[in-house]
């Protein structure tokens, strides 16, 4: 497994649930056993949830049943024919062969030019970049967060639960727009103003402006704007998106395109498209399969996808190729903004209808779902978790949309 | 066996219910209940699923 996190991690569970009792070893780029991310922008940043309750329960590390962790070691190189990871650690460099390798490494912060070269300035997705973000919220600083998607709005909402000032600046006319679509966007944006946050909406960054005294050059004051104006802010939080692992792929002939890209059972292809080596399968934010429910490639930077991909994609690299199921999930994901619970399943695109299939929007308790020709395709529950599996279940069933259904 | 839900972590976010209707149900009132507390041994193996799949990890399942 090379990954140690939330796919590596299921991934080595569920070979053991199936019988595989040979040596596992999890190659790591973090110091740390797996853990949880999705407290990082929530419980965990507000400092309601300890260290503790970022811990994976599995799998257990050790001799005998248990998988050799190998932390704080990158893998630098993959031989597919020699069947070998290349790694670099605290041991220096080697070499870790296999008969079946996961790829779980997941997705890394998109970077903003200039944001390494001021104090002030973060990114986050590990535990580590969480502290340190952490630590200088301690200040009350005024922040100023650049994007709004889910890990920007979450982190704006619990600033707020802080009580600190916070910005958010979005290039589009709306939050999530383009996960969710314009009309939910314009009701994020009013929950954001409701909790007095700012929003600085459809205008691009320029740049970072550095603190005006020559004592404080390296540390961020604020953003500049497209327009000219500027966010002063003493701590930025830059939440524009992530990108796939994939770096340490190059050379190896294994399909990447946004993503490493697997068949529908997981199986990494070849570059150029066609069949891969059948003992290279991948899983969680890495991964772009083809999910045959909605009939195109996707790849989905959430928690549960990670899981359940995990643990279908080790399922079928025992089986082989020859044996292997097909993995294809409705998908779901939640986000928590502020007081309102985001839920959903499915797979939307620009173009798909969105009606209103219960609730009221303005009491922001609601399902919405999203159709496409007859089908519904998706469903989005705001402060409605009651309902979601219902949809879930319709949306995995391709169920037509029908104004009568309960 | 018995299932524990840790209601301090739980986040009503429906996992669990997807995976086992009959043993979870998060009602209108946003909480999580529990229908069955020593669901039968047919079940493990949904519950096991809704322990691994938890967000939170806040089921877990006591023997006896
Ligand atoms: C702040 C935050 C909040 C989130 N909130 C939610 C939420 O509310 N709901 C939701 O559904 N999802 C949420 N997510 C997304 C969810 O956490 C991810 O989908 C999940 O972590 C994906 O797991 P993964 O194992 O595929 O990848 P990752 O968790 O990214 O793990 C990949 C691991 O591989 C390691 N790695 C990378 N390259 C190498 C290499 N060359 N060699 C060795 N190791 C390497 C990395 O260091 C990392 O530890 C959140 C994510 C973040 C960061
Ligand atoms: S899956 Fe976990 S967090 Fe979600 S409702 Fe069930 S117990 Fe609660």
């Amino acid at each position: 497994m090379v990954g140690a996190s939330l796919a590596g991690a299921r991934a080595a569970e569920a070979l053991r649930r199936e019988g595989f009792d040979g040596p596992i070893t999890l190659i790591g780029a973090e110091p740390h056993l797996p853990y949880t991310r999705p407290p990082l922008s929530k419980q965990y940043l507000e400092g309601t949830w300890g260290r503790d309750r970022l811990e994976l329960k599995a799998p257990a590390p050790g001799p005998g049943t248990g998988v050799d962790f190998r932390l704080g070691t990158r893998a630098v190189g993959l031989d597919v024919a020699r069947r070998r990871v290349r790694v670099s650690g605290p041991d220096g460099a080697g070499e870790v062969g296999f008969d079946g390798l996961v790829v779980a490494t997941g997705c890394h912060p998109r970077t903003f030019p200039g944001a390494g070269d001021l104090d002030g300035v973060f990114t986050l997705r590990t535990v580590d970049d969480c502290d340190r973000l952490k630590a200088a919220l301690d200040g009350g600083p005024r922040v100023a967060v650049i994007g709004a998607g889910f890990i920007g709005s979450e982190v704006a909402g619990t600033c707020r639960k802080r009580g600190l000032d916070v910005t958010v600046i979005e290039a589009l006319p709306v939050p999530l727009a383009g996960a969710l679509g314009e009309g939910m966007g314009h009701v994020l944006a009013g929950v954001h103003r409701d909790h007095g946050t700012g929003l600085r909406l459809g205008v691009g960054v320029e740049g970072f402006v550095p603190g005006p005294r020559a004592g404080d050059r390296h540390r961020v004051a604020g953003v500049r704007l497209a327009d000219e104006s500027v966010v002063e802010a003493d701590v930025v939080v830059v939440g524009v998106g992530v990108v796939p692992t994939t770096g340490w792929l190059d050379g190896s002939g294994l399909a990447v395109d946004n993503g490493l890209v697997c068949d529908a059972a997981c199986f990494v292809r070849a570059e150029g498209g066609g069949p891969g080596p059948g003992f290279v399968v991948a899983a969680g934010d890495v991964a772009r399969w083809h999910n045959p429910l909605f009939g195109e490639d996707m790849r989905v930077e959430h928690w549960t996808n990670a899981v359940e991909q995990a643990e279908a994609a080790a399922r079928n690299l025992l089986r082989g190729p020859g044996r292997a199921e097909p993995f294809a999930p409705p998908t779901y994901f939640w986000s928590d903004q502020y007081d309102v619970k985001i839920q959903y399943v499915g797979r939307a695109r620009p173009g798909d209808r969105m009606v209103l299939a219960e609730g009221s929007i303005d009491e922001r308790r609601f399902v919405a779902v999203y159709v496409r020709g007859e089908r519904v395709v998706a469903a989005l529950a705001l402060n409605r978790p009651a309902r979601i599996v219902a949809w879930q279940q319709r949306v995995a069933s391709r169920s037509s949309w029908n104004p009568d259904l309960d | 066996m018995r299932v524990v839900v840790d209601f301090d972590r739980c986040q009503s976010n429906a996992v669990c219910m997807g995976i086992a209707p009959d043993i979870f149900e998060v009602r209108d009132d946003g909480f999580l209940y529990i229908l069955q507390e020593n669901p039968p041994e047919s079940s493990r193996s949904k519950v096991d699923e809704a322990v691994r799949s938890c967000p939170t990890q806040a089921i877990s399942v006591e023997e006896g």
